[in-house]
């Protein structure tokens, strides 16, 4: 059984496709993030998901039983907002019950419940303040607590950090995160920024233009990206993509970029599908990170480029190389001195690789 | 400018001090200026009033009474006393309030509900229902006075307080409808979505959730409508005659139709009296205005 089950769904506003032909299963206890730069359908999907959107195409299946047409209220469901959408004229404890009187749940059960969470989220000494007497972490403690006493199947967020200032975010963010640990409550959450959906999923579903382009763990998300769109949005500075062609000869394939006479050596790739390499325009993926200094494995492919630019941030710097009129982002740390405009010896560490089809953009 | 030494800038600063001096003082003057001018017809409103005939005719608009007499009101408040041709206002006035009271009520409270749906809920042709309403708001008074006249003929309405409300809440709906459009755009509409799977069907969002926030705007709207009802003139005066005319069409009859001598002091009186309503509402509400603005604060 899942906890939720979307099929073949499809949305769109008038004219526009918003959401295209989604497929998404979340096991019980699971974290799923959708992430996805804005205008992307992820809220839609999300919207959806709580029943405040209608469908155009597919279902929506809750505990194996399809809700597609059931009323939001009645689906169990919690959603937490960007703006918190905290009741402004209820106080906090007005806020947090609101939804189980409408429910006609009993006096003493919802006492029971206030009492429960409110101790959980530390929000019991605010409960008789209104929401514009709290601060951005305690309105966002008291829309979280909300929806916990709904006590729901399903938590849905609808990115609820970003309008915590930047520290706030962070300790929200692990707050969150053993939120979820103690609790195990299915997850559904929305965001644009890859950080909080690193750290927090167990799964990510990168979203663009309604599709969703890759559904697996972050470390799958990070490590083998399904296509370019995934490699280039996922990582700070993002992977570098450097085009170029694939040469096989005698078992042997290599990487050639445009213009040049280096070839890098990528026997050890894991390639989907190991036919009509040869001659085959791809991109040459490698992030910032995983270019060195110095010798970091055996693997690693020694190759001289011209340092162009520096930006110091403090704990590290991003070097931008010159690879044939490419540009090449490296990330060192900050003590690494590196002369500009002259050739420094660099060294790719090929185990952490990906190669994109320079057609079709997708992982080969 | 780097050649600029300490005691040229000692000088520059003494200078936009003057500067800065000078202007405050011109504003100061223009300030009293308009002050005066707008304050001046209300003063002589107000002298006159309490002048007997006799000084109006010996002194001029601006001499001071003699003494503060309220003949002149309690005439034109409750009349001589003697029997056909006394127009005074009591019962106009009570018709206007009559007539003020549900239409200002029945206006805002519409133009609350059709503003809610209006943003917070989508429907086919939403766009349009919007467009014609804000095209309600150009259309000029005389234009609807016949297809009205027709319709409250035909409703049996004509001529009377009931009738009026009914023009007039009509005519409100396309302003009101636009002030609370706008304000419920500014409130996010995730109140709504939270509300909506916490379980809050349609009336109860709009009564429990968005009422309690919209005070300034329902303030902003009645100072509006109250404003605009009790000056009526064109819609008091061609849908009503007689005793059903609310205090605007009467104090005209007042005015016009004084047979012998024009006793200024009374036609004043009764202009001051027809406009202090407006007076107190703008004074009361305008208080609550504030309040609800300062304290409506939705977000953080």
């Amino acid at each position: 059984m899942k906890t939720l089950k979307i099929e073949e769904l499809s949305k769109n506003f008038g004219s526009t496709e918003v959401l295209r032909k989604i497929n998404l299963e979340i096991d019980e206890g699971n974290f799923l993030v959708l992430l996805g730069p804005s205008g992307c359908g992820k809220s839609t999907l999300l919207n959806i998901i709580a029943g405040l959107e209608t469908i155009n195409e597919g279902n929506v299946h809750i505990d194996d039983y399809n809700v597609s047409k059931v009323e939001p209220k009645d689906r169990n469901i919690a959603m937490v907002f960007q703006s918190y959408a905290l009741y402004p004229s209820m106080n906090v404890r007005e806020n947090m019950i609101f939804g189980l009187k409408q429910a006609k749940v009993s006096k003493e059960k919802i006492e029971e419940q206030l009492e429960k969470v409110s101790k959980f989220l530390q929000v019991d000494a605010l409960l008789e303040r209104k929401p514009s007497q709290l601060s951005g972490g305690q309105r966002q403690r008291v829309a979280i607590g909300r929806a916990l006493v709904r006590e729901p199947r399903i938590f849905l967020f609808d990115e609820p950090l970003s309008n915590l200032d930047a520290k706030l975010r962070v300790e929200m963010r692990r707050e969150i995160k053993k939120l979820h640990q103690q609790l195990k409550t299915t997850v559904v959450y929305v965001t644009h920024d890859q950080t909080e959906a690193m750290s927090l999923g167990t799964n990510i579903a990168i979203m663009n233009h309604g599709v969703i382009q890759q559904n697996d763990t972050p470390e799958n998300i990070y490590n083998k990206p399904s296509n370019t769109f995934v490699a280039d949005f996922i990582g700070s500075p993002s992977m570098n993509l450097i085009k170029g062609n694939l040469k096989e000869s005698s078992n042997k394939v290599s990487f050639i970029t445009h213009g040049s006479n280096i070839e890098i050596p990528i026997n050890g790739y894991d390639f989907k599908e190991k036919s009509n390499l040869d001659n085959k325009e791809v991109y040459f993926g490698i992030r910032p990170e995983h270019i060195f200094f110095k010798k970091s494995n055996d693997e690693d492919f020694e190759i001289n480029l011209r340092a162009d630019l520096s930006e110091y941030i403090g704990h590290e710097q991003i070097m931008t190389f010159n690879f044939e009129n490419q540009e090449v982002l490296a990330k060192f740390p900050s003590t690494v001195k590196i002369d500009l405009s002259k050739n420094t010896k660099l060294f790719f560490d090929l185990t952490q690789i990906s190669l994109f089809d320079a057609k079709t953009e997708e992982r080969i | 400018m780097q050649d600029k030494t300490h005691s040229s800038y000692k000088q520059l600063e003494q200078k936009s001090k003057y500067t800065n001096m000078f202007l405050r003082w011109f504003l100061y003057f223009v300030l009293v200026i308009f002050a005066l001018y707008f304050i001046f017809p209300l003063y002589v409103m107000v002298v006159t009033s309490l002048k007997t005939m006799e000084e109006i005719r010996q002194g001029t608009l601006l001499t001071w009474p003699s003494g503060l007499n309220f003949d002149s009101w309690l005439v034109a408040w409750g009349g001589r006393g003697y029997g056909a041709g006394d127009t005074f206002l009591k019962p106009y006035f009570w018709n206007s309030i009559k007539m003020v009271v549900p239409a200002v009520f029945f206006s805002t409270f519409i133009g609350a509900m059709a503003g809610y749906v209006l943003t917070k809920w989508r429907f086919k042709g939403d766009k349009w229902v919007f467009l014609f309403l804000l095209f309600g708001c150009f259309i000029p008074y005389q234009a609807i006075l016949l297809p009205m006249a027709r319709t409250l003929g035909v409703l049996g309405i004509s001529n009377s307080v009931i009738g009026l409300v009914l023009v007039h809440t009509v005519y409100g709906i396309p302003f009101t409808t636009l002030f609370f459009r706008n304000f419920y755009v500014s409130i996010p509409s995730e109140l709504v979505k939270a509300a909506r799977i916490d379980g809050a069907g349609f009336f109860k969002i709009f009564f429990k959730i968005l009422l309690p926030v919209s005070t300034p705007i329902i303030v902003v709207t009645i100072i509006w409508q109250f404003t605009q009802i009790w000056n009526d003139f064109l819609f008091g005066s061609t849908f009503s005659f007689g005793e059903a005319a609310p205090i605007q069409v009467a104090l005209n009859n007042m005015v016009l139709s004084s047979t012998s001598v024009k006793e200024y002091n009374v036609d004043m009186a009764s202009a001051i009296i027809a406009g202090i309503p407006t007076l107190i509402v703008y004074v009361l509400a305008g208080k609550y205005f504030i309040r609800g603005l300062t304290s409506g604060a939705v977000k953080g």
